[in-house]
């Protein structure tokens, strides 16, 4: 059934939105099982010929709100934060964690929005379709996301921090 | 020309204008510094993110996840087996009422609907993500030691790992006559097989490996001694299939 190697080539990008949007690991994976659980079940619904990663997001979205993980934790583990950057520099994995962090803190339709359209790239519509809103909420929604994250990331690190980026 | 919105601003920033909107952006841009450097810092924030989170997408999916990824759904026999179920109880009724009167000793008939049972118990739990076993092999001891404490007869969990299959546990079932154990076994790659065991009256009857087909689980049946098994799958041919029941029978040997 190749919906479903599809599927299974789409596991990796959803644990990178799920780890952005939940803030954990372990939060994440468990995320991603429960959606692969319910993702697996509800297969026979997915109408072949529209968007398949729309449909699986979609998926993972309601799994999401279903589980009220609205709510990230406010500290990640510092462990996780590095194990994020991976083999990148000190400077990179404060960058990293700090902008982890002001994800965290978005408000959770915002930082939805935020993550689908930086993240995974999506269209506007299919961002519209996967969370079940108008797109003139997504822009909305977009927008103050944006400028959320840019005023903490102004506000909370200082510039040598945030702005070195080593090669 | 129509002024440029904030929407418009979002979908430049994403790349999502047409050149010629593009062009019109860049234009008011370019007189507004403070939006141009608010523009800029948007895009900047944007390639931050997807480098920050980029590992995780590169890296091997943990075996938590990796499990569920190759537990495929199978989709004909989780539909199949409640059309199973109804078929089952729909040929036990008739067995009860037609065969029994009409042909009272004939004994195939008791092994041709355990065969069903097994493939119908293999399409029920195999598909299982959760929870396919009651217990799981971490207590194999007394997996063993209840199953054969409610079967009545002693059972054991044939070691397949010459076949390449572990065992994931077992669970008690509903037979017709009493209860049954279900044993189920998986290889690396998710594969599947169930072992299905019930204790037979005692007839003093072994019988031949019988092969049944229902749908697309395959069965190996047969009575040794005490007890009647079948072993069933959907995920292997019939040879590799009898194979692996050649193996359990060796191993149920006395």
């Amino acid at each position: 059934m190749d919906e479903a190697q599809r599927l299974v080539d789409l596991i990796p990008r959803l644990r990178r939105y799920a780890r952005a949007l939940v803030g954990d690991r372990s939060g994440a994976d468990d995320l991603v099982q429960d959606t692969l659980e319910r993702a697996w079940s509800k297969l026979h619904l997915y109408r072949r010929g529209t968007d398949l990663r729309a449909w699986l997001f979609t998926v993972m979205h309601n799994v999401h709100v279903n589980k009220l993980r609205a709510v990230r934790p406010t500290d990640s583990l510092d462990e996780d934060m590095l194990e994020l950057a991976g083999r990148a520099s000190q400077a990179d994995a404060l960058l990293v964690r700090d902008l982890d962090r002001a994800i965290g803190r978005l408000p959770a339709d915002q930082r939805a929005v935020l993550l689908l359209v930086t993240l995974e790239e999506m269209s506007y519509e299919d961002v519209a379709r996967t969370l079940g809103i108008p797109i003139g909420t997504v822009m909305s929604r977009l927008s103050r996301a944006r400028e959320k994250l840019r005023a903490m990331m102004l506000g909370e690190t200082p510039p040598a921090t945030k702005l070195k980026v080593v090669k | 020309m129509t002024p440029v919105t904030e929407a418009d601003l979002q979908a430049y920033v994403d790349g999502r204008l047409d050149p010629e909107r593009r062009a019109a952006v860049d234009a008011w841009l370019a007189s507004r510094p403070e939006e141009a450097e608010r523009v800029a810092a948007y895009r900047r924030l944007g390639a931050e993110v997807r480098a920050a989170y980029q590992t995780m997408v590169a890296e091997p999916l943990p075996e938590g996840v990796a499990r569920f990824a190759r537990r495929r759904p199978r989709l004909r026999q989780a539909a199949l087996a409640a059309a199973w179920l109804a078929l089952g109880a729909a040929l036990g009724t008739l067995a009860t009422l037609e065969l029994r009167p009409v042909a009272p000793s004939v004994a195939p008939g008791g092994e041709v609907v355990m065969a069903r049972r097994a493939a119908i118990a293999h399409a029920t739990y195999s598909p299982e993500v959760r929870h396919p076993v009651e217990v799981g092999a971490d207590q194999e001891a007394h997996l063993v030691a209840w199953l054969s404490k409610r079967l009545g007869v002693r059972v054991r969990a044939p070691k397949l790992h010459e076949a390449g299959f572990a065992l994931v546990g077992g669970r008690l079932l509903p037979g017709e006559t009493g209860p049954v154990a279900q044993f189920m076994y998986e290889m690396p790659n998710g594969r599947r097989l169930t072992l299905y065991v019930r204790q037979e009256p005692p007839r003093h009857v072994e019988t031949a490996f019988r092969y049944a087909r229902e749908r697309n689980v395959s069965v190996f049946y047969w009575i040794d001694r005490d007890c009647g098994y079948a072993i069933a799958s959907s995920d292997l041919g019939r040879e590799e299939l009898l194979k692996v029941a050649e193996l359990v029978y060796k191993q149920l040997e006395p």
